[in-house]
Order: C-alpha cells, then structure tokens, then sequence
C-alpha cells in the first residue's frame, strides 16, 4: 500500500508527464486558454490513462514480451514479440479514444463541442503512448502498480494544464512585448514552472 | 503532368516549413519530442533525421492510399502506416547507432504521437499528390531538424561545452584548472529547453511581424 502510494507521489510530481518528459505538450498548448475547456480535457486524458495503462500492462506481460508466451506451452518460451510494442500500444490507445469520444457525445455534448478537434487528438497525445512506453520500460510487478501509475501521470498532467491555463487567462491583461505575445511567452512559463517543479526532485521515494 | 519536378510551387513546399511556416515555432506541431532530445547535438541530429523520414515516407503512402480511405477510419489507418515506419526506423537505429538509441529511450516511439506527423498527414497527404506530399514531408522535417539542431547547439555548448561530444571550451579554463569558466547546469536541464524554444519564437516574430498574435 505505502508503495504504491510512493508511486502516486512520484509520478504526479517528480516525474510529472509535463514538466520532466514534455509529453502532450501539443494539446497542453493548444487546450489551455481557458480553465473550463481544460479540466475536461485534463479529466478525459486520466479517463483514457486508467483505462490503457493495465490494458497494454496486460499485452505486454502475456503477448509480447520475451517469454511472455510461455502460457501457451514450451515451445513458445523464447518468442520475444516486443518489436509489435508501439503498434499494438497504439491500437489499444485510439480505439479507447473511441470509446470515450462516444460516451462523452452521449452525456456531455456541451463539453463534446467545445473539445471539438482535441478529443480525437488525445490518441495522439504523447503522454498516452509516453505513459505506455514508460511503463514497459519501468517493468511493473503488480497490475495495480501500472493502474496507479495510469492514474498518477493522468493526473499530473491534468494538474499541469488546469494551472497553465489559470496563468494564461490572468496574464491576458497584462503588457507583454508583441512577438512574445502568445505562444512564445507561454513556452518561457511552462519553462518556469518546470524549473519549479525540479524542486520535487530532491524527494527521495 | 504540366508542371516539373522541381517548379516553383514545389520549391515553396520545401521551403516555407523550414522558414515562416516552421512546424515548431509557428505550426506549435511536434514539441513534445523535440525539447527532450536537445541536450546533446548528436541525439537530437538522429531524432531530426528519423522524423523527417518517417514524415515523409507517411506522406507518400498516405498519398498513395488517398482515395481508398474510408474517412471514418482514416485516423487509425494514419496510426498504423506512421506505427510501422517508426518500428523500421527504430529497429535501425538499435541496429546501428546503439547508444544513440539508449540515449533517446521512449523517444523513438514518441514519434509515432508526435504531432507533425498526423498534423502533415491531415492537412496535406490526405489532399495531394504523392511528388509534392513528399516534398512537404522533407520540408517539415527539415523545419524541425532545423530547430532541434539550434536548440541542441546552445544547450550542449553553454551547459557541457562541447560540441557533437567535441570539447570546444578548453580544458584550462574551468575553475577546477585554475581558471575562470564553469558550465551552466541549468541549460541541461529540460526546462531551459522550453525557455530557449521561447526565445527562438521571439526572435523569428519580431523579424517577421506578420506571424505576432494579438
């Protein structure tokens, strides 16, 4: 329990999805002009995060990799179909994009519309597949393990974009020089925030 | 074919994304990967060559296969094509530039989720003939390479002082020698990376005011 709890800790802070790794930054810029249309996207990116993590956890420990087949008897022991990773991730992540796209039209049409483009988008949100990816490569032991990790980095994602977006409709009213306006000074805020966000990394966990 | 290979248009195509319609600064396509592999010139110089192939070889493919998408579908199918071009090239480069390949980690298959890809593959293949769709995958890799290059070259030299793993600030100059220099730490870590994209955009929209937002 403590452990996982640690792993919680560790992958909304230390390793935030945004500020360590710049995953998703695409939709982190796009989507953060105001509060409202954030949080949903932040909610939707944990959704989507939750529900692919355990899935790919599970092709990953009893398809693809090596000796990840042995279930099906002997001689299967030493395939090793870790090559098919990105392909197969991928496929799990758009087809729960789907998913969600359809629940959300159906219950949420107002926030449907105002995602617009950027629900489809969330199948090529880098901190989907990045949280795929990371979790192949940190080996889980448990099940629960990789849902919490699915959860936490969904949710640092989501703290990242809620507090980005609160910046940004504050500092419309402010003077800032004409070519910084906009994307360029947003690049030089999530750098600082970045640069705050290393203060975690001194915690040992 | 009334126009030739190489006619004007074309010439734009291969141009315009690496100047005033760059991918990064002005598209905001892509950054995902791109700040990550910039610490060092030689990973982010193998990452910029491995999108522009992947862009453009999906552009052409996609291109090809234009008229026989169901469109309800063609997300997926993009997916697939840019999945299995990435597993190529990833495949190469544990083949031949191995700690190169260690050193970029995830990032190799970020690509597959980087944003120029299915942002190019949308906006440009779905619509156009192979030749040209070729040339604007070469020219929106070569727009990113271009940025990941320069980003990379300030944050290797001001953060290791070296160049492509080259020492470029002597030796003699580091306090520990006796001298006066040290390197600056910060730009190795990621979110200077961001500050310096930044400061690019600055710089390119206060030439060219037409790109400044409101």
């Amino acid at each position: 329990m403590e452990n996982l709890l640690n792993l919680f800790v560790k992958s909304v802070f230390i390793e935030n999805m945004v500020f360590a790794y710049f995953l998703g930054m695409c939709s982190f810029l796009a989507v953060s002009k105001s509060v409202k249309t954030a949080t949903g996207l932040g909610l939707a990116v944990i959704f989507v995060q939750v529900i692919t993590l355990p899935v790919n956890y599970l092709l990953e420990n009893y398809l693809l990799k090596e000796g990840a087949l042995k279930w099906l008897g002997a001689g299967y022991e030493t395939v090793d179909l870790s090559f098919l990773s990105f392909i197969m991730f991928i496929a799990v992540i758009a087809s729960m994009v789907q998913l969600v796209e359809m629940v959300v039209e159906k219950f949420a049409p107002v926030l449907y519309n105002q995602l617009g483009i950027f629900l489809p988008l969330i199948a090529v949100n880098c901190a989907i597949l990045g949280g795929s990816l990371f979790m192949q490569q940190k080996a889980f032991h448990t099940l629960g393990e990789a849902t919490v990790y699915g959860f936490g980095s969904g949710f640092g994602w989501f703290l990242a974009i809620i507090s980005i977006a609160a910046i940004r409709e504050k500092i419309q009213y402010s003077q800032i020089p004409a070519p910084l306006r906009g994307l360029g000074i947003t690049f030089i805020i999530t750098g600082l925030m970045g640069l705050a966000f290393m203060g975690f990394m001194g915690i040992k966990l | 074919m009334s126009e030739g290979l190489f006619s004007k248009k074309n010439i734009g195509l291969l141009a315009g994304p690496i100047g005033s319609n760059n991918p990064i600064t002005v598209q905001v396509l892509g950054i995902c990967s791109a700040l990550a592999v910039t610490a060092q010139l030689k990973p982010a110089f193998v990452m910029a060559l491995s999108v522009t192939v992947v862009v453009a070889f999906g552009n052409v493919i996609i291109s090809l296969l234009r008229n026989t998408i169901p469109n309800r579908i063609r997300i997926i199918v993009q997916l697939v094509v840019i999945a299995a071009l990435v597993i190529i090239v990833d495949q190469f480069l544990k083949a031949f530039v191995y700690d190169v390949s260690k050193q970029l980690s995830v990032f190799v298959g970020l690509i597959i989720t980087n944003c120029i890809l299915m942002g190019r593959l949308e906006a440009f293949a779905l619509g156009n003939k192979p030749w040209p769709s070729f040339l604007d995958g070469i020219g929106n890799g070569a727009g990113y390479g271009l940025i990941l290059i320069i980003i990379a070259f300030f944050r290797e030299l001001l953060g290791s002082g070296t160049l492509w793993g080259f020492r470029i600030i002597p030796e003699s100059w580091y306090i520990a020698n006796g001298g006066f220099y040290s390197n600056n730490g910060m730009m190795i870590l990621p979110p200077m990376a961001l500050i310096t994209v930044g400061v690019i955009i600055w710089v390119q929209r206060s030439r060219n005011s037409k790109l400044q937002e409101k």
